[in-house]
Formats: structure tokens, C-alpha cells, sequence
């Protein structure tokens, strides 16, 4: 059902350039970050930070103190959030005098960023002051990546073992990780950026007089600080609502490359810290190995889908061949700067790692395009962002492993620990919690009229558009396949709610699962136990993610852009 | 620890006649009376609390019930209502499959046990109270009641011999004919209800009263009602349960979306849609499968006392075997003499004999047979006295008076020997040690030999390597199992064997103690241990280990240290149990495999049915070109329906455990039951369709 055109040398060749970079980057990040996990010094800002907090970083924590911990933390940031969200208007820095969101806006702004989704139900120049912008939205791209990272370090911890069942301690975790990862990397890439002329100013706007002789008021403002975090940290939010696809946040090819390199920078580098950590650097690569098949997958089937283009376009004239002097495929919604091979490298990068933020309108890609992103996002393990990808492929590691290591004849080992019924108890909660949140509310939507209203397109494509929505605030991607006005109560209630379950129901039962995995006593490893740092178990797991974790949403996407796909094949336009 | 030498069988001259046979133990898996046994099951089980044990079962149970409602709803509009019936009738018959594989599973474990039990229904037994005897019928007897058997006696129930000795037929349960010599006071005084006395009179206290024995526990082991789950099975259930929920949503939320799409699915068929996706076939399955290694266990001839301690075999890190018995024949036999420097070889040939004449041992017979063979021969002298070997002297001997003096020979292990060389007054050569210490690196047991107060040299004592065992330990070490040579030879001649055996690594000269505490090292370090014993002292061993195989003839404190127990009390059993255990995993784990990958295919012969109607473009899907959408859906069901019945004889047989590695077992059973599950329903579904297009 592919189609047969093929994207041109130089598209590709841009592509295996970015991939091989950025495998290139996976070592040496792994071993900054395996540090930053386990090294026993404190800087002297960080016993300054410990002082601050009135927290002690010797403290160790098993899992259900380090789980309490980062769930008040950020309980107690996101009831502060919404408070500064809602009293903006009594607050400073409001020079255009903004009003202050309704309850559930402010709800649902509040819950997307502490849960790193960063989806955005408003406009934030007409809806949000300097102070909610920067107080709230600026803070939370930091801690709220840091949070999850925090959470695989914990994460990882305990399934390497090492210290009994210990898991670390959080605020140690997340005070490393915004100062020895994120703030020095967002430094140095926000200097590239400026350098290829993204803006970095206090100044408002610039004044421009158009070759009409009309005025015009050009946004400007701190982009690149802000763009190198948005990306290192899969967050996504942008500064300019165009997002990635405004040339102020993304002037060029080079700089297009550098974000789908931050975005990819530390999900990839985190399986290497996983292999050291747990002293079998080969089960890092094999988790890798595995991610990186899975992504080179949906990068390629992306590509190619965009490259065929769109046969109604063709046939209402447009020329969408590969020539000399054109890139072709489908350009409906994509920047001329990028092409079809940028673009769908930018998109295939933001749904793996869920940053969300976008280079082109995902709402244009061809039906099975978006169907592509909407899959990386259902599994939310390719790579996927801020050490929850990580965490979520364990899920299908323990899976695979339990079916496995029946197959060889012992009960199920992952790591020489016993995976009993308590640990598949929590891996199955995990498991739920994506097809309960992304089914149950597109179910809920499409049912209810008063969020039907919403939708702009009919039929397949609207389908899309509320399951992509639901998808992408459970997946904790925040991009929008827009079309869909989502700021309305019902959807600033369900898709926060939506977000809180694809962050929590996943992240603390797998928690839960390393605890109790840390505490059990190592079973050595002999030529009759299950080995998963293989290509076959890698194998396997894939399968197992394809089967157990894609298949679910099988249904829903063969309604979706199956049908659009097919529908656009016969020359139907929506 | 026994000596480990099994209880000699009689001559054949008094054997009895054959007793009758106990019943075929290895039925077919199909056999009639199986079969009706199954079917009545099958109904029976149909009550819902029996379906409420199994959660992927139960699933289906409600979806019957549904669709039931359904079609009268149909029939009640006036609409046609026979596609809506035959899901049902379909629906119906998958939970009737399901139950028929546990219900055939059951009666075949039932029929084993019976077979077992069968011998000892209607039993007397006399029972000795103040030292009366009374005749009671075996249903009656107590705990710690004392009873009598004489020849010709069933053993109304288990226990252990307080007085006598008897040969014992325990064909009944072993299928072994010849007798076996069970005696008081020994590690092999323990009897088993249903066997029969051949001679002499014992009194037996009894051990477990009516209801309680192995052979009940064992029954009710293999009975679905009374079943405990085991860990494993407990936690591939969550996980099933898990997936059936998952699979749930994923149908549920189907309506509304067809809704919206302007064509609202059949109900009907979305719960065909989740009775397909779900994971019937293992779940349909399990019990049996569980049932099944239990069944296997007993056609072993071992008792579990837990199906948790079958599945906790397959586990097994660390093997602690005997030495006697399990790696050599039970028997050392001599296979060399070698004198001192300056003694005549002869003298000390002669020597030995003459000790070992009256010695009952094998191994003392061998010494008489190999000093014979080497051409020396002399008669027993006049008034010999046998010295018997004890525990303390550690040495035999004979002494009797010559013309020339009286004459004593010693023969025994070195150490001693040399200590009594000293008592009378004699020196030890050095080179003692030598010809000792060279014996036992060889792997023999030095025997030394003193005649009065001059040492003569030494006689090696040789194991027997079981022919074929080593080949045994080298698909133990691919299967990633270590084992445990437990001797309680010298280190050097244990290193010898265990070289020659490939045993891993040997505990020498081992007590009780060091086993247990050997046991104990192992589990610290994560490590699962299995152990066989029969001995009363083994019994704490018995008890730390994972899997504590007693055997039969040992003591009752053995028997109930243990969680197996082996009714042939044959020391390789152990390696056996291993492999049902793993086999019961792998049948679990393939099955699992298999249901999971039929997945792909069940979606896409009923997804493109299920829309088409709204959207007739995703006729595009029907990958399969299924005749309608209805024959897609019900060829769907069928396959889901017939492939429990297609695959019981693989759950009740069990998916055979070939020893090798880890890796290349997973490859090996990815290929047939991951890969196989994904495409065998692509074609057996299309057939399916093929042959049903014709009621179309």
C-alpha cells in the first residue's frame, strides 16, 4: 500500500547523517549521564540547592519514599503553577493586562507542563502574562524533564541492584540533573542556535515596513534559551505558536538537524548509562539496538509516505515528483526549507522522544504519516522522552520475559531477579494505562455532542484528530495534529486527566517494579537462564511491543488514517 | 546418610507370582473412559463458580450469556437471528473445550492415582492394641496406631516398620516386581499402603491415617476444585488477565467509534471480535496444563506433594547427587593389590582373602574373586572367626589359630589400619602413604592390610562409573544445572570420580552437616538447590532443599522432609523431575506464545468484516479474501473454538525438554510456537472460511 516513489539521494543521505551523529553522541552521553547518576560528589551549588530545599541528600529512599517524594514535589509545583496561572492578572510583568485562565484551562495548562506534555489549549501570547510564561512554563521545562529522568535513574537503580533496596534520592537526582545536564548542554546549544540566527533579546518586536508599505510587528524575544531546553528536555512548548515551524525557531536545515539531535540526545544516551549501570553494557545496546530498529522503522515508513505524496493534490495539478530542483512528495503543510525529508525526520523525532513540538502542521501529513506518529506515541517507548521511554520499554522487557523465559523452561528472571506475581501485577497496571486513557476518552468524545462540536473535519479524519489529541496528551507529547479547538472544558479536563494517567499510571508502578525487584535476592546467571542481552530477545521484545502494546490500538487506527488512507487513495478530499 | 545399597532382590525361586498388573499407566490421551469422564466434566464445570476461577474463561462465559440475549433479541424484532446464534453456539462450545481439556487432564491424573489406589481399597488390618490384635477395616485406622502384617498381608497404610523385617512387594506402586527387604531400625523402614508382605512379620506404627497419605494428597492434587494454583501459574494468570482487560477496552470503545463512523458494529460480532483477541487457547489451557505435569510426575512414579515444588524443579540451579547408587553402581569392587617393598605379593593376596572370606559384602566377595583369579587360593582355615566391619573400628578382619600362632588380619581404611599397626608394636613404612595416596587419586579406596603386627600393602577399592552418566552431566551442564558429587570418600578419591563422572565439583567425606550447611551456601548465593535422600539424618537436608526428592524406601522422617517423594527409590529420578518441571514451564511459556501471536492474524479476518460497512473501502484489509464479513467472523471463532481441542494432547503431553542451552531452546521454540502462532491461523482460517462459504 506504500508508495512507489522514492525519497532522492540527498534526502536520505541528510538523514543517515543526523542518525549516525546521533549514535555517534551515545556514548559520551551515556557515561556524562551514568556520572551524574552515580557519582558520590556534591558541587557546591548543589549543597547550596540541598541547604535552600532544607533536604538532606544522604538520605536513601526505597521506592515508595522516592515515588512519595517526587508525587508531592510535583503536586506541590502544580497546585503552584495553577495558583500563579489563575491570580496572573494581581501579578507583575502583565503588561498587556491579560485576564486569567478559566479553572479548567488553567488546569489543563498547569497538569501539561509539570507532566512535560506541554500541550497547549491557548495561545500563549493572548492568554498567558511574561511572569505565568516564565514563572510557570519556563520552570517546569526544567523540572518536569529532570522529574522523569529522575524517575529512570531511580528506575534503573533498582533493577541494577546495587544498593540493596535503595533507589537513590530524588532531590540528589533532580538537582544534578538540571545542573549538570540540562543547564551546561541548553547553554552550548543555545550558542549554535544564535549563531544560525535564532533570536536571543528582551526586546519585544521589531517594526518591519512589507514591500506593500504595510507595517508589520515581528515577535522577537529569548527564543534560543529557550528552544535549546525545549528540545534537550522533550519538552516541546514553543515560543511562537507556529512552534519549530517559525523560522525564528528554526531558520535552518542545520538548525532543524540540531533539534531532532537535541530531542533524540539523551532518550538514546540513557540506554547506554542503563548498560553501565547494570555492568552489561550489552543489554544497553540491545535496548538500544531495539529502540533505534523501531525508530529507523517509522522514520523510513514516514518518509515514504510523505515522498508519494497526495494523489488529490496531483490530481488538481500540483507536481509532487522527485526533479533536479525539487524535493517533491507532499509539501501541504511543511516549509519549503525543510522538504519532505526534514520534515518527516522532525516528525518522526518528536513523537518517539513525545517532545511534541513540530516543523510542520501533522494535521497535513498524508493519512498514513500521521499514522506513523500517532504509533510512536501509542507505544511511547520508542527512545520515547525524559527516561519514561525507558521505563516504558521495561514494561515490554518484563512481558517478553516472562513469555520467554518460560519458553526455556525456568520461571520467568529479568535481570537475575524472579519476575512474580506481584511485579506482573504492576506491569500489567502499567500496560493499561494507555489504552485506557487514549481509548476510553476518544471513546468518550466521539459519544458525547458537546465535544463533537469541537471537531472541524468530519469522519476519518476528525476521528484522528480526537484520537491523535488523546494520544498525544496520554503519550506526554503535547503536539496537535490541530484541527481540533481543544479549549473547551471538556477537553481541558479530559485531556489533562489523560496526561496525569499516562505519567503516573505508568511511571509509579514501574517504580513499584524496581523496588521490589531491588529488594529480591540475585539469581547468577548460568547457560539455563534466559539471556536478554541478545538480538534475539531484542527480537522478541519488539515483537512482543508490536503485538501486546500496538495491536491494541489496531482497531482505532484502521478507523482513523487506514480509512482516510484509503479514502484519499479513491480521491475523496475532507 | 545410608550406605546406598539398595535392597537386594530376593531369588527368583521366591518370588511370588506376578501380581496382576496395576492398570495401564500410560492410557492414551483420548481413551474412552477418558473421554466420557472429560464430557461429563465439561458440563459440570459449566456452574459459575468453577468459570470464575479462570478469568479469561469467565470472559467468554459472560460473552455466551450476551450473545444469547442478542439473538432473542433478534428473534424477538423479527430479525434474522442465525448468524447471532451460531456465535453463541460457538461462544458456548469454546467454554465446553476448555472445560473438556481440564476435565480430561483431571481423569487421566484420576485414573493414575486410582490405578495406585486401586490395591489398597478394602483392606484389613490388624490392629494391635495392648498387645491385642483386632481385625479393623485400613478406612479406620488412626495416626500412631501399631499394626501387624505377615506374609501374604496387605500393608493397609502407610508407615514405618517398628519391628521385624519383611520383603515387600511393592509392585502395586512401582511396576518393579522384584521384592525389596524393608527392616526396622534402618533408612529403609518405611512401608507404603498397598503393598504387599512376602515374608517374615513386622509391626508398623502408622503414619498417615485414612485420607492423609501421599496417595490422597496426590489425588486431590490433581483435582480442579481442590487445586492450588501455583506461584507461576498464579502470575501467568495476572498476566492474562491483564491482556484479556486490555483486549476488553479495546473492543468496548469499538461501538462508539463505529458509532461515529455512522455504522455502529454488531454487537454481536465485537464480542466475537473479543473472544478471538483474548487469550483463550492458553487460558482455556492452563488448568490443564498444570493437572497434566502433575500427571506426568506421577507416571514417573513420584509423588509431589505441591504442584509447586514440580514447578520449582525446573528452577533447579544445583543438584546435590549421592555418589553410591546415583553416579557409581552401588558397589566398590577390588581391582588391585599392592604390597609394601619387601612383601611377597602373594602374602598379602593371601591375606585379603582369607579376611574377606566370610565377608557378605560385594566388596568383599570382589577381593576373594580377584585374588582367586590372580592364581591364589587357600581354604578357610579351622575355627576362623569373622571380624564384622562397624562404623567404629572401620575395619574387618578374621582371626584364627595356626600351628605356628594365632593369626589376626585387619583390612581397613589407612589411617586406622596404620593406628593399630602401632597398638601392636610395629612400625609404618613410609611408603604406606604412597601406594594410599596413589590408589586414591586413581579414584580407588584404599584397603590396608595388616596379618599380626606386619603391614602388607593394600588392596584399591574401585567405583563403577554408571554407564552413560557422564553423558547425563554433560546435558546437565548445557541445561546450566551444576551438580554435586556427595561422598563421603577422602577428597582424593572423590576428586578422581567426580573427574571421571564430570561431576561439577564433589563434597567429600560429607556429613549430614556439611550437606545442610552446603545447601544453605547455595541458597544464600541465589541459587536453587535439589537433593535426594532417604535417611533420617538426611531429613533437615531434605527439608532446606527446593526440591527434596525422599525416596520410598527410606524413613518416614525422610519421607516427610522432603516435598517429593520417588516410589521407585531410583537416585537418578532426580533428573527426570527436573525435566518435567522445565517441561511444564516450557508448555506454559509456548502456549502463551502461540495464543498471543494468533492475534494478528484474528484481526485481520474480523476488522475489515467488522467495518465495511461504514467504511467499504477497508474491504482493502481483508488480507485473507474471507468470503463475507459474517464467514470471516465466524471462521475467526471456529479456529479459536477447535484449536483448545487441537492442542490438548501438545498441553497434556507437554512440550518436550531437550537439553541445551538457554538461547538456543528460545530460538528454537520462538520459531514453532511464536512464528508457527503467527501464520498457522492465517491459514486455518481461510480454510475454515473455504468450507463453511458453501452454508452462505
Amino acid at each position: 500500500m506504500l508508495p512507489a516513489v522514492l525519497p532522492g539521494v540527498g534526502a536520505v543521505t541528510q538523514l543517515l547523517a543526523v542518525l549516525a551523529v546521533s549514535a555517534l553522541l551515545v556514548v559520551p552521553v551515556g557515561r556524562l549521564l551514568h556520572g551524574v547518576f552515580t557519582g558520590a560528589r556534591h558541587t557546591a551549588p548543589e549543597r547550596l540547592t540541598y541547604r535552600l530545599l532544607r533536604v538532606n541528600p544522604a538520605e536513601p529512599m526505597d521506592w515508595r519514599r522516592y515515588a512519595l517524594t517526587l508525587v508531592l514535589c510535583n503536586l506541590v509545583m502544580l497546585l503552584v503553577s495553577y495558583a500563579l496561572i489563575r491570580l496572573q492578572p494581581w501579578l507583575p510583568w502583565n503588561p498587556a493586562g491579560l485576564a486569567a485562565q478559566t479553572p479548567e484551562l488553567a488546569w489543563n495548562t498547569a497538569v501539561s507542563f509539570m507532566t512535560n506534555t506541554n500541550w497547549q489549549a491557548y495561545s500563549g501570547e493572548q492568554s498567558l502574562s511574561y511572569f505565568s510564561q516564565m514563572a510557570v512554563l519556563t520552570t517546569f521545562m526544567f523540572t518536569s524533564a529532570a522529574t522523569g529522568f529522575a524517575a529512570a535513574a531511580a528506575f534503573m537503580r533498582g533493577l541494577a541492584g546495587t544498593n540493596g533496596a535503595q533507589l537513590g534520592n530524588f532531590w540528589v537526582d533532580l538537582t544534578r540533573i538540571v545542573y549538570r545536564v540540562f543547564l551546561p548542554l541548553s547553554f552550548a546549544v543555545a550558542l549554535i542556535l544564535i549563531w544560525q540566527g535564532v533570536p536571543q533579546t528582551l526586546n519585544a518586536t521589531v517594526t518591519a515596513q512589507t514591500l506593500q508599505g504595510e507595517t508589520q510587528r515581528i515577535a522577537l524575544g529569548p527564543v534560543a534559551s529557550l528552544e535549546s531546553i525545549k528540545h534537550l528536555g522533550t519538552n516541546g512548548g514553543g515560543f511562537f505558536g507556529m512552534n519549530a515551524a517559525h523560522p525564528f525557531e528554526n531558520p535552518t536545515p542545520l538548525t532543524n538537524a540540531l533539534h531532532v539531535l537535541c530531542m533524540l540526545l539523551l532518550p538514546t544516551s540513557l540506554t547506554y548509562a542503563f548498560g553501565r549501570l547494570l555492568a552489561n553494557r550489552r543489554q544497553g545496546w540491545v535496548i538500544f539496538g531495539a529502540m533505534f530498529t523501531l525508530f529507523a522503522v517509522s522514520l523510513g515508513a514516514l518518509l515514504l509516505a510523505e515522498q508519494g505524496g497526495n494523489p488529490v493534490l496531483g490530481a488538481a495539478g500540483a507536481d509532487q515528483s522527485v526533479t533536479a530542483t525539487q524535493a517533491g512528495g507532499n509539501m501541504e503543510g511543511k516549509e519549503v526549507r525543510f522538504g519532505v525529508a526534514q520534515t518527516a525526520l522532525f516528525a518522526a523525532t518528536t513523537t518517539a522522544a513525545t517532545t511534541g513540538s513540530v516543523n510542520a502542521m501533522h494535521d497535513s501529513l498524508t493519512p498514513l504519516g500521521g499514522l506513523v506518529t500517532l504509533v510512536q506515541m501509542m507505544l511511547n517507548s520508542v527512545f520515547g522522552g525524559k527516561g519514561v521511554g525507558l521505563i516504558n520499554f521495561t514494561q515490554y522487557l518484563i512481558l517478553s520475559v516472562f513469555l520467554a523465559g518460560l519458553m526455556v523452561g525456568r520461571t520467568p528472571e529479568f535481570l537475575g531477579k524472579k519476575i512474580e506475581a506481584r511485579e506482573v501485577k504492576l506491569v500489567m497496571l502499567a500496560v493499561l494505562a494507555h489504552p485506557l486513557s487514549i481509548l476510553g476518552f476518544t471513546a468518550l468524545a466521539v459519544t458525547l455532542p458537546a465535544a463533537l462540536g469541537s471537531l472541524n473535519n468530519p469522519g476519518a479524519h476528525g476521528f484522528t484528530e480526537v484520537l491523535y489529541a488523546y494520544t498525544s496528551a496520554t503519550a506526554n507529547n503535547g503536539s496537535a495534529f490541530a484541527g481540533l479547538n481543544a479549549n473547551t472544558p471538556f477537553y481541558n479536563l479530559t485531556t489533562g486527566l489523560a496526561m496525569l494517567t499516562g505519567r503516573y499510571l505508568t511511571l509509579l508502578p514501574m517504580l513499584a517494579v524496581a523496588g521490589l525487584l531491588a529488594a529480591k535476592t540475585r539469581v547468577p546467571a548460568g547457560s539455563g537462564t534466559l539471556r536478554t542481552d541478545t538480538a534475539l530477545f531484542g527480537g522478541l521484545t519488539v515483537a512482543v511491543l508490536l503485538i501486546v502494546g500496538a495491536l491494541t490500538f489496531l482497531p482505532a487506527l484502521t478507523l482513523g488514517p487506514v480509512t482516510d488512507h484509503l479514502q484519499m487513495l479513491k480521491g475523496a478530499v475532507q | 546418610m545410608s550406605a546406598g545399597v539398595r535392597a537386594a532382590p530376593l531369588p527368583p525361586a521366591s518370588r511370588p507370582p506376578e501380581p496382576p498388573a496395576s492398570g495401564d499407566r500410560k492410557p492414551g490421551i483420548f481413551a474412552p473412559p477418558l473421554l466420557r469422564a472429560a464430557l461429563v466434566a465439561s458440563v459440570r464445570k459449566l456452574s459459575p463458580r468453577a468459570q470464575a476461577r479462570n478469568p479469561v474463561m469467565f470472559v467468554v462465559y459472560v460473552g455466551t450469556f450476551v450473545t444469547l440475549l442478542l439473538t432473542a433479541q433478534a428473534a424477538a424484532q423479527g430479525r434474522p437471528w442465525a448468524y447471532e446464534l451460531t456465535v453463541t453456539a460457538l461462544l458456548a462450545l469454546t467454554v465446553l473445550l476448555a472445560n473438556f481439556a481440564e476435565g480430561l487432564a483431571e481423569a487421566r491424573g484420576k485414573a493414575q492415582a486410582a490405578s495406585l489406589r486401586s490395591a489398597r481399597e478394602d483392606v484389613t488390618a490388624r490392629r494391635l492394641t495392648d498387645g491385642r490384635e483386632e481385625t479393623v477395616p485400613g478406612a479406620l485406622l488412626r495416626r500412631g496406631d501399631l499394626i501387624v502384617a505377615e506374609s501374604g498381608d496387605l500393608i493397609p497404610a502407610d508407615g514405618e516398620i517398628v519391628e521385624g523385617l519383611a520383603s515387600v512387594d511393592e509392585s502395586a506402586i512401582t511396576g518393579e516386581s522384584a521384592p525389596v527387604i524393608r527392616e526396622a531400625g534402618t533408612d529403609h523402614s518405611g512401608v507404603t499402603g498397598g503393598t504387599r508382605v512376602l515374608s517374615d512379620r513386622i509391626v508398623v506404627r502408622v503414619t498417615s491415617g485414612a485420607g492423609e497419605s501421599f496417595l490422597d494428597r496426590m489425588i486431590a492434587l490433581v483435582e480442579g476444585a481442590s487445586r492450588q494454583k501455583t506461584p507461576n501459574e498464579i502470575a501467568l494468570g495476572i498476566l492474562l488477565s491483564g491482556l484479556t482487560l486490555v483486549f476488553l477496552l479495546a473492543t468496548v470503545t469499538l461501538y462508539p467509534f463505529t458509532a461515529y463512523a455512522g455504522a455502529p458494529a454488531a454487537p454481536v460480532t465485537l464480542v466475537a471480535l473479543l473472544v478471538c483477541l483474548i487469550p483463550t487457547t492458553i487460558g482455556g489451557l492452563l488448568p490443564a496444563i498444570g493437572i497434566a505435569g502433575m500427571d506426568r510426575a506421577l507416571q514417573a512414579n513420584v509423588i509431589a506433594g505441591s504442584g509447586k515444588a514440580v514447578e520449582v524443579a525446573g528452577d533447579v540451579d544445583v543438584l546435590l547427587l549421592d555418589k553410591t547408587g546415583t553416579i557409581t553402581v552401588g558397589n566398590r569392587l577390588a581391582t588391585d593389590f599392592r604390597p609394601l617393598p619387601g612383601v611377597d605379593p602373594a602374602d598379602l593376596m593371601r591375606a585379603a582373602l582369607l579376611s574377606s572370606l566370610q565377608d557378605p559384602t560385594p566388596e568383599g566377595r570382589s577381593i576373594v574373586a580377584l585374588a582367586r583369579e590372580r592364581g591364589v587360593n587357600a581354604p578357610e582355615p579351622a575355627g576362623a572367626e569373622f571380624v564384622e566391619f562397624s562404623a567404629q573400628t572401620r575395619m574387618s578382619g578374621v582371626d584364627f589359630v595356626t600351628p605356628a600362632g594365632p593369626v589376626s588380619i585387619r583390612k581397613g581404611a589407612g589411617s586406622r589400619v596404620a593406628d593399630l599397626a602401632r597398638e601392636r608394636g610395629a612400625a609404618v613404612p613410609p611408603e604406606l602413604t604412597g601406594i594410599t595416596d596413589a590408589m586414591a587419586r586413581g579414584g580407588a579406596t584404599p584397603l590396608v592390610v595388616i596379618e599380626n603386627s606386619r603391614l602388607l600393602g593394600a588392596v584399591a577399592l574401585s567405583d563403577v562409573i554408571k554407564p552413560g552418566i557422564r553423558d547425563r552431566f554433560e546435558q546437565l551442564r548445557r541445561m546450566g544445572l551444576r551438580t554435586v558429587m556427595i561422598t563421603g570418600d577422602n577428597p582424593l578419591t572423590a576428586a578422581a570420580i567426580a573427574r571421571e563422572a564430570g561431576v561439577d565439583s564433589f563434597l567429600a567425606e560429607a556429613t549430614p552437616e556439611d550437606k545442610l550447611a552446603m545447601i544453605r551456601e547455595e541458597q544464600r548465593g541465589g541459587r536453587l538447590v535439589a537433593m535426594m535422600g532417604d535417611g533420617t539424618n538426611d531429613a533437615p537436608a531434605l527439608a532446606q532443599a527446593d526440591v527434596g526428592l525422599a525416596m520410598n524406601s527410606g524413613t518416614q522422617a525422610a519421607r516427610e522432609a522432603g516435598n517429593m517423594v520417588d516410589l521407585d527409590s531410583d537416585p537418578t529420578k532426580l533428573l527426570e523431575i527436573i525435566e518435567i518441571g522445565k517441561g511444564l514451564l516450557i508448555t506454559r511459556g509456548a502456549l502463551t506464545t502461540f495464543s498471543v501471536a494468533n492475534d494478528v492474524a484474528k484481526y485481520f479476518a474480523i476488522l475489515p468484516a467488522l467495518f465495511v460497512t461504514a467504511y467499504p473501502d477497508l474491504g482493502a484489509l481483508n488480507v485473507m479474501r474471507l468470503h463475507s464479513p459474517a464467514s470471516a467472523v465466524l471462521s475467526a471463532v471456529i479456529f479459536n473454538a477447535l484449536i483448545i481441542p487441537a492442542l490438548v494432547p501438545l498441553a497434556l503431553r507437554g512440550v518436550p525438554y531437550r537439553p541445551m542451552s538457554a538461547s538456543s531452546l528460545l530460538g528454537r521454540n520462538l520459531l514453532v510456537y511464536g512464528l508457527g502462532g503467527l501464520l498457522l491461523p492465517f491459514v486455518a482460517i481461510k480454510v475454515t472460511d473455504l468450507l463453511i462459504t458453501p452454508l452462505f
